[in-house]
């Protein structure tokens, strides 16, 4: 056998997954912005998306904040750097951890629902119904949950940068004994609009990905109880790597200057 | 036939890789009439039905629906046909993120926009027309057996007032009275509606109830088509050898025999 015509083939189905949700992501994104819209179904996505993923996030960026802030000051106090905690906290928090943790905390969560959902509508047939309803399932069900997901992220990644921030002034002020009011200034002294706003760009690309992988295997399942399995499975996986590329990408573009 | 079909199918072809699914498939369904498609398992009669309903592309050949050919519409005009049908499937396919009766007033909700009350109204009484009650419709529909849910399932196909309706294997998994009882409210409800009607099946008891002609498909073709009464002098082994239900004669399961 032919180790380069495997390499090869392997390659092409590569190529082709890539093409398949390349045009799945155009259409569904055209169906985004073409009306009719269905406002119902966005504010439950929302809901689902954005308000019951509120105590993960937090929880998340609020241990993230909290173990930031003992981290860098046993680490900095080698150099006697002690006072560098707030702003590594506040640029780490609001820069990558909020963004990055949340969205895949997200995936974990919304991203595995959404293709189970989505997979078992395949599966029993209710997506073939709802092209026989002369309902376009792209509209129906796909839109409403990438707009969603776009929207809600960002605003769960600032609520997540104010906990995270929270976190590591706890720490900093109940049990490394910085002072309040310096911890509060070092914190806002060296954050610039750049940092937050970036995070919140990573945000909605981070949603957006989360959305559409999760529509994309759900939508293309096939095989009953286990291709539903292995649809959430596919779901989580590649959008927690999309994100860690797309989160490098992103940087690269707001900060490589 | 002197007046236009309803539904009329030529040299249809569809194969997916190697398996050649349908083969040169002709059928007419009139109009107002109720055509049964028989056949085995995985002869495709299910791709059959997909084909027609835009759900799947066939390879080549043409499907008619009053005169026009709908093969390879683009999506905005297929939906637009999508309107003259009904579909019921054979799980019922019941939305269920939604009550019972949202399911069976959706295409009336979402693609007619029709104001929610009034569709409600509509929906009630397309319930009651399946012997189902007000107490019924607030249920969600995995509160409900399987014959409930394949009653629901009709009042959807028949909400919207179709032109066509078709039916994926209404009886299947029903007990012999629960599938009679389907069978009786799919001829009233067609006949009400003076619809067409498409069902593909391998219950027998149910082809000759709802049937005015039957079509036996075999190896992606149509092998015999007549009307309901003349099938048991049919002459065609292979119709013979389906309707007694033998596994002896001309159609060899793919079975490994001991």
């Amino acid at each position: 056998m032919n180790p380069l015509a495997t390499i090869g083939s392997a390659f092409m189905v590569f190529l082709g997954a890539l093409g398949r949700l390349a045009m799945f992501a155009g259409n569904a994104v055209s169906h985004c912005v073409r009306p009719p819209l269905y406002p119902r179904l966005i504010g439950r996505q929302l809901l689902e998306i954005g308000y019951y993923s509120l105590p993960v996030v937090g929880l998340t960026t609020l241990f993230s904040g909290m173990v930031l802030a003992l981290q860098s000051y046993t680490g900095f106090a080698r150099f006697s750097a002690e006072s560098a905690v707030a702003t590594v906290v506040v640029l780490s928090m609001t820069r990558e951890l909020a963004p990055v943790l949340a969205g895949l905390m997200v995936a974990g969560r919304v991203g595995a629902a959404m293709a189970a959902e989505i997979g078992t509508m395949r599966v029993t047939e209710q997506i073939d119904a709802l092209t026989t309803l002369s309902t376009n399932p792209f509209k129906y069900l796909i839109a409403p949950r990438l707009i969603a997901g776009t929207v809600s992220l960002p605003i769960l990644v600032l609520i997540g940068d104010i906990i995270g921030v929270f976190g590591g002034y706890v720490v900093g002020v109940y049990k490394l004994d910085f002072n309040a009011g310096t911890y509060i200034q070092s914190t806002v002294q060296y954050l610039e609009q750049v940092d937050v706003v970036s995070g919140l760009v990573k945000a909605g690309v981070f949603g957006f990905i989360v959305a559409l992988m999760g529509c994309y295997h759900g939508f293309n399942s096939r095989g009953g109880a286990q291709g539903v399995g292995a649809a959430t499975t596919n779901a989580v996986v590649t959008a927690s790597i999309m994100i860690l590329i797309a989160n490098y990408a992103i940087t690269e573009m707001f900060f490589s200057s | 036939m002197a007046e236009q079909p309803k539904i009329r199918i030529r040299n249809l072809h569809k194969r997916f890789g190697p398996k050649i699914v349908l083969n040169g498939l002709d059928l007419d369904v009139g109009v107002a009439e109720s055509v049964v498609v028989i056949g085995g398992s995985g002869t495709g009669k299910s791709v059959l039905l997909k084909c027609i309903l835009g759900l799947m592309e066939p390879d080549s050949g043409t499907i008619e629906i009053d005169g026009r050919n709908v093969v390879g519409l683009p999506r905005a005009e297929r939906e637009a046909y999508m309107r003259k049908f009904g579909m019921l499937f054979q799980g019922g396919a019941l939305f269920d993120s939604l009550p019972v009766w949202e399911n069976v007033a959706f295409g009336l909700i979402q693609a007619q926009r029709m104001d929610r009350h009034q569709a409600r109204e509509i929906a009630l009484k397309k319930l009651a027309q399946v012997g189902l009650g007000e107490d019924v419709s607030k249920l969600s529909p995995s509160e409900l057996s399987g014959g409930m849910q394949k009653r629901v399932s009709l009042a959807r196909a028949i909400a919207a007032e179709p032109e066509i309706i078709f039916f994926d294997e209404p009886t299947t998994g029903l007990d012999p009275i629960m599938a009679d009882v389907i069978n009786d409210l799919i001829i009233k409800c067609v006949r009400e509606l003076g619809a067409s009607a498409l069902s593909i099946t391998h219950d027998m008891a149910s082809a000759r109830k709802i049937a005015d002609r039957i079509a036996m498909l075999y190896e992606g073709k149509i092998i015999w088509a007549g009307p309901v009464a003349d099938i048991d002098g049919s002459g065609n082994p292979y119709v013979d050898q389906f309707i007694n239900g033998r596994a002896e004669g001309p159609i060899e399961m793919a079975v490994l025999r001991p």
